[in-house]
């Protein structure tokens, strides 16, 4: 057997695309339908047969992006259709990728906050977030972090949640129809970014959560500005109750489609509310906490059936136990500092800079070649809104980190799409899509 | 290599090392997380009693290139090569993770796939073998997933230059 690479210096590089259905082997076939279930080749060969008509010129191979409204950015399907009924699917990816992994060798500890926040740009707290923690775990502070600053990158992550829940409200309506819940779903997620521009400077990638702690602290009354988007916010949860949950028309939408049983979910890495709308109660804010959510009370929700509709009530439901997480992190938020006072890993006050030699050393050297992180390799994972973030970091005892890789889960979680797609209608891969909610910039990095 | 400011951590780490095994391979704690170092032609072997011990998911794979970090520190008996490939598994039963860390040689840079145990290993695997070049034997559709089809190299390799390649836009003049 000649090797892959072999095969690719004689330049018969094999093709991303879908394959025509005659050209399959079992094998193939069994990637496609059998695997996730852990069958054999021969009952996965017998499950291929969906009902094909006689005549093979009845089904057609087409492309649906990587320009498609309805595919959250440049996602490409190519989907092997019968008529309306989608018999094949194989996402095609990479549109968007900038090699953001390869950026981060490029990049200080101290300026890779910037690289990671516009991954998941829906959620970038949450990316900034993951790269601090492993940050501060190879540096050995994790548990000398500011009491003020682990409860202000609660308060953000949380709040994060609800804005990204917020969109893929929106979207999701768009996406079956619902025109009117689009405009609200970004008119909410919208107030919750005004927000974040208060405390940040920015709506979107806000390098804000940085090793060490954050960048600032919280502005003068920012707790009625909360206070204010909990009041608001929780009124228009329930007008979109009243607008879709109960609504006979996108039940019929969303009920039984794109079903999942939790384990093809947990064979195909699934995470995030794809994995809980499969039944499987795995919430790493409950499993394998991180920061102090131990100490506050909130559920996990889960679905029962895996379909659309489960996706879409776990993540209309996460918006209010996010709502409840941080109307307890308003009571229990503490005072003090908001980053480590420690001078290898923070910047010294401008202040200090003009009165104290010690500091503007410190200061030159931390803003040109950055801090050096001992050697070492560090996994951390947290639940962003999307299911498992985690960032892995090789460190060779420099100023760079030897490796950075981010675990996108997006990119993951559209592995699910061909088996969510199969059997069903062309019109329910768009439902299906968005309720994977999958981030483009996070699938290709 | 110790660093002065953090001494503790790089110490801490260095004591947290008892040395104990794992289905016959070293088992390391490193920042209090379970790493277990896997020869290769153990692979799937190790990975297939893993799984058999609960860690049911596989939560990420992704590879390192160590072209020029050659020195760093691994347990006695296990040999440095230039790539290694590290595999994160989850079990949701236990609420553990576990780490395999595995060194792959530059002259011959494949492994067994993980696809037969863990489907979800399928995407990620296809963009190691995108950006590493690590070919994963009956993996079933090993193809680049990032980068078009066309590309020559392996961007996340330590010897592929930032800023080499030519510029994409040919029909655009300076």
């Amino acid at each position: 057997m000649t090797s892959i690479l072999e095969t690719i210096e004689a330049g018969n590089e094999p093709a991303q695309g879908l394959k025509r259905r005659e050209d399959l082997t079992a094998r193939e076939l069994l990637r496609e339908v059998g695997s996730v279930l852990r069958m054999s080749e021969a009952e996965a060969a017998k499950l291929g047969d969906l009902p094909v008509d006689p005549s093979e010129d009845q089904t057609m191979i087409i492309n649906m992006g990587p320009q498609h409204p309805s595919t959250h950015g440049v996602l490409r399907l190519m989907l092997e259709l019968q008529g309306e009924t989608v018999l094949r699917c194989k996402p095609i990816i990479g549109y968007l990728h900038t090699g953001m992994e390869k950026t981060g060798e490029q990049l200080t500890y101290m300026q890779g906050g910037t690289n990671v926040t516009r991954m998941d740009y829906v959620s970038p707290l949450n990316n900034e977030l993951v790269f601090s923690l492993a940050t501060e775990k190879l540096l050995g502070i994790e548990d000398d972090i500011p009491e003020r600053a682990v409860w202000m990158r609660m308060l953000l992550s949380e709040l994060n949640r609800m804005s990204s829940h917020l969109l893929f409200l929106a979207t999701n309506g768009m996406d079956l129809g619902a025109v009117s819940m689009m405009i609200y779903g970004w008119r909410e997620r919208e107030e919750v970014l005004r927000f974040f521009q208060k405390v940040t400077g920015l709506r979107m990638n806000h390098n804000f959560i940085r090793p060490g702690g954050v960048a600032a602290d919280l502005p003068a009354g920012w707790r009625d500005d909360v206070l204010r988007l909990l009041e608001l916010i929780g009124p228009r949860l329930d007008e979109y109750d009243t607008l879709m949950t109960g609504q006979p028309i996108w039940r019929e939408r969303l009920q039984g489609v794109g079903v999942i049983t939790a384990q093809e979910a947990i064979a195909l890495a699934a995470t995030g509310p794809t994995l809980r709308g499969s039944g499987v109660p795995w919430d790493l804010r409950r499993d394998q906490p991180y920061l102090r959510y131990p100490e506050l009370d909130f559920d996990v929700i889960v679905g029962s059936y895996g379909d659309a509709f489960d996706r879409y009530a776990i993540r209309l439901n996460e918006v209010r136990e996010s709502m409840k997480l941080v109307a307890q992190i308003l009571d229990k938020m503490p005072s003090g500092d908001f980053r480590i006072q420690n001078k290898k890993v923070t910047p010294p006050p401008r202040a200090r800079i003009d009165e104290s030699m010690e500091a503007l050393i410190h200061h030159f050297k931390i803003f040109t070649e950055g801090f050096k992180v001992p050697e070492g390799e560090v996994y951390v994972a947290i639940e962003s809104p999307r299911g498992e973030i985690g960032c892995y970091i090789a460190s060779d005892g420099s100023a760079t980190p030897y490796r950075m890789h981010v675990r996108a889960p997006s990119f993951v979680n559209i592995q699910c799409l061909p088996h969510m797609m199969r059997g069903g209608l062309v019109a329910d891969a768009v439902a299906v899509i968005s309720s994977v909610d999958p981030v483009l910039g996070e699938v290709d990095r | 290599m110790t660093d002065d400011a953090h001494p503790d951590a790089a110490s801490d780490a260095a004591s947290d090392a008892a040395p104990t095994e794992l289905h016959g391979c070293p088992l390391r704690e490193l920042y209090g997380q379970s790493v277990l170092f896997v020869p290769r032609d153990q692979y799937t072997k190790v990975v297939r009693l893993l799984l058999a011990d609960g860690f049911e998911m596989c939560a990420d794979l992704t590879a390192v290139d160590y072209l020029t970090f050659p020195n760093r520190t691994l347990p006695d008996g296990v040999a440095a090569e230039r790539f290694e490939v590290v595999v994160n598994l989850l079990s949701l039963r236990d609420r553990k993770r576990i780490r395999v860390r595995v060194q792959v040689p530059a002259d011959d840079p494949s492994i067994p796939t993980l696809f037969d145990m863990y489907p979800g290993a399928e995407a990620m695997e296809r963009e190691v073998y995108d950006m590493f070049g690590i070919s994963f034997t009956d993996h079933p559709d090993l193809t680049r997933i990032l980068m078009p089809e066309d590309w020559d190299g392996f961007p996340l390799r330590k010897d592929y230059e930032v800023g080499k390649i030519p510029v994409q836009f040919k029909e655009a003049h300076a």
